[in-house]
């Protein structure tokens, strides 16, 4: 893989969403660039899923549109690949964690089983192969190795989205969305888990779009942040700037109404 | 094309159904044969018997059987179990054709698991009876989702189970049912043919039809198609085997059935095919415990024989 830095690997182009006369998004417009981490925060209801669905191509946008850099360097539009392109890219080149573990994970198989799954999906056949690259994943997001032949079922929320991601990444994708991936944590398993996520994403080189109404999860993961509000983006910047200085009076009252200890 | 039951005055058109139904059956059943393995949805009818009694698998049939066919039904490889011999009664009654037992005179056989252990030829129709036709039912219960992992040719979720089956039993312990890939392109459900008999649909002479009944549902393996089974490259697909030969004649390499003769342990390891199993004892094959087998097992009511 041998992109060009420089060049933007996912274009958001004045997406707009409505559901009816209601408004999902409305003319959002960033790009991501290769190992970036972008947070998209603000408060329920201001739009934030909305815009991760039609990102991810989950929801199609009312207008506007989004392109994806694939592998060899072109430029695609998301809405203009075939439903098989699509599905392919989303198991392979991208990663999906979910806020509730039981919808990004099967739940009834193995953890290795389901760590497996992307692997087997193109092509792997060595049952060999596939046990030592599920222990690998597994070691890394500290899960245990001998838990790999339990189900997710009989893991804690914490084990549970570890395995989660370990799943998504098992497949090395280049962007990963995630939807409030620390969401009915308690603290300290947040902050284990924000910590294994930012190793990986420097490590792994990732980019990654993160949906959180959490500030501490954008201020720890995130490079740039976006404040959404009512289905606009009304602020953006590099992270650390926009919450030490917020220049929107939402954003001041956002950071003002986090409870310091 | 109808013929009068002699019995009870009602009259039946031949083969049960009405003749439109058959030709929207074989019109399924031409699209099945065309595209090997997919399943074609068809307006399927209630039928004078529950489902899970081979609705599916009488529907197919009565489609497709003429006043000249030779018929033979079998449950769990044998003739004379309830569910071979109701249904073999039914097409006694409605279609007055002629029924049989041997594997070699029928031209349609009917079958609810086994496939018969004297090799089918080229002109027969073996026609399955299918409780569930969905391989990838196990692990994605969506029918639209299931759909389009077939159109898209996504099937690695079959690896998935699979893959379970090896990681809780050390081996693929599914002995049923065993996933296969027909001419390459769709994945099937030989449902609920134990795996031993996976090899005999590859490159089969006959024409082999799968009918679900309750989910409306057939699929085909034309003749000489190739059927291979799933498996992983470091644990290779491997049917059935049985260290002893068949209690009653002593044949090898063939599908047993495992009969209880007493409350103290004594088992017999019998041919699941009870007409192979006959016909080599009619030849002379001697197991070695045919003379200690309880006489309604050695020799069952042979009154049906043609």
């Amino acid at each position: 893989m041998n992109l060009d830095e420089d060049q933007p690997i996912l274009e958001v182009d004045a997406v707009t969403r409505y559901y009816g006369e209601r408004r999902g998004c409305e003319d959002v417009s960033f790009e991501v660039y290769p190992g970036e981490v972008i947070a998209v925060v603000g408060e329920s209801g201001s739009g934030k899923s909305t815009l991760l669905n039609v990102l991810s191509t989950e929801l199609e946008p009312t207008s506007g549109d989004v392109r994806f850099r694939l592998r060899d360097g072109r430029m695609w539009s998301l809405f203009e690949m075939s439903e098989a392109e699509r599905r392919l890219l989303m198991r392979t080149d991208w990663g999906f964690v979910r806020q509730d573990p039981a919808q990004g994970l099967r739940m009834s198989v193995s953890a290795g089983a389901n760590v497996g799954e992307r692997l087997m999906a193109v092509g792997e056949r060595h049952f060999g192969r596939l046990r030592a690259a599920a222990t690998d994943w597994l070691t890394r997001v500290e899960i245990p190795g001998d838990r790999i032949d339990d189900a997710p079922r009989t893991f804690s929320g914490g084990m549970r989205q570890r395995l989660q991601i370990a799943r998504n990444l098992v497949s090395s994708p280049r962007l990963v969305f995630m939807d409030e991936p620390t969401g009915g944590l308690d603290v300290s398993v947040q902050a284990r888990l924000l910590d294994l996520l930012r190793g990986l994403v420097d490590e792994l080189g990732l980019s990654a779009i993160i949906v959180t109404h959490d500030l501490a999860v954008a201020r720890l993961l995130s490079h740039r942040i976006l404040v959404m509000r009512d289905g606009h983006v009304i602020e953006a910047g590099l992270t650390d700037q926009v919450l030490d200085d917020p220049q929107a009076p939402y954003t001041q009252l956002l950071v003002a109404s986090v409870l310091q200890v | 094309m109808s013929r009068p039951d002699d019995s009870d005055g009602i009259t039946y058109n031949f083969a049960y159904l009405d003749e439109q139904t058959k030709r929207t059956i074989r019109r399924a059943i031409l699209k099945a044969i065309a595209i090997p393995g997919y399943q074609v949805p068809f307006a399927g009818r209630e039928m004078p018997m529950p489902y899970g009694w081979g609705t599916g698998g009488v529907q197919v049939t009565a489609s497709i059987i003429g006043p000249d066919d030779v018929l033979k039904v079998i449950d769990q490889g044998s003739d004379d179990t309830t569910n071979a011999v109701s249904i073999r009664k039914f097409f006694i009654k409605t279609a007055g054709v002629r029924t049989t037992m041997s594997t070699e005179q029928a031209t349609i056989i009917q079958t609810r698991h086994r496939i018969p252990e004297t090799a089918l030829k080229p002109g027969q129709v073996l026609v399955y009876q299918v409780p569930i036709p969905e391989p990838l039912r196990f692990l994605e219960p969506r029918e639209t989702e299931t759909r389009k992992m077939h159109a898209l040719e996504e099937y690695g979720l079959m690896h998935v189970k699979l893959y379970e089956d090896i990681a809780r039993h050390g081996h693929i312990s599914t002995t049923y049912a065993y996933p296969v890939r027909v001419d390459g392109r769709y994945l099937m459900d030989p449902s609920p043919t134990p795996k031993f008999d996976n090899p005999k649909m590859d490159h089969c002479p006959a024409l082999q039809l799968f009918g679900a009944g309750r989910e409306k549902r057939i699929y085909a393996i034309p003749p000489f198609t190739s059927v291979v089974s799933l498996d992983f490259e470091d644990h290779p697909f491997e049917p059935t085997r049985f260290d002893k030969p068949c209690g009653l004649c002593g044949a090898e390499g063939v599908f047993l059935d495992e009969v209880v003769l007493d409350d103290e342990g004594g088992r017999l390891y019998a041919c699941s095919d009870t007409d192979y199993c006959e016909r080599r004892r009619a030849a002379g094959h001697r197991g070695e415990m045919l003379a200690d087998a309880p006489a309604f097992v050695a020799a069952p009511d042979n009154g049906e024989r043609q």
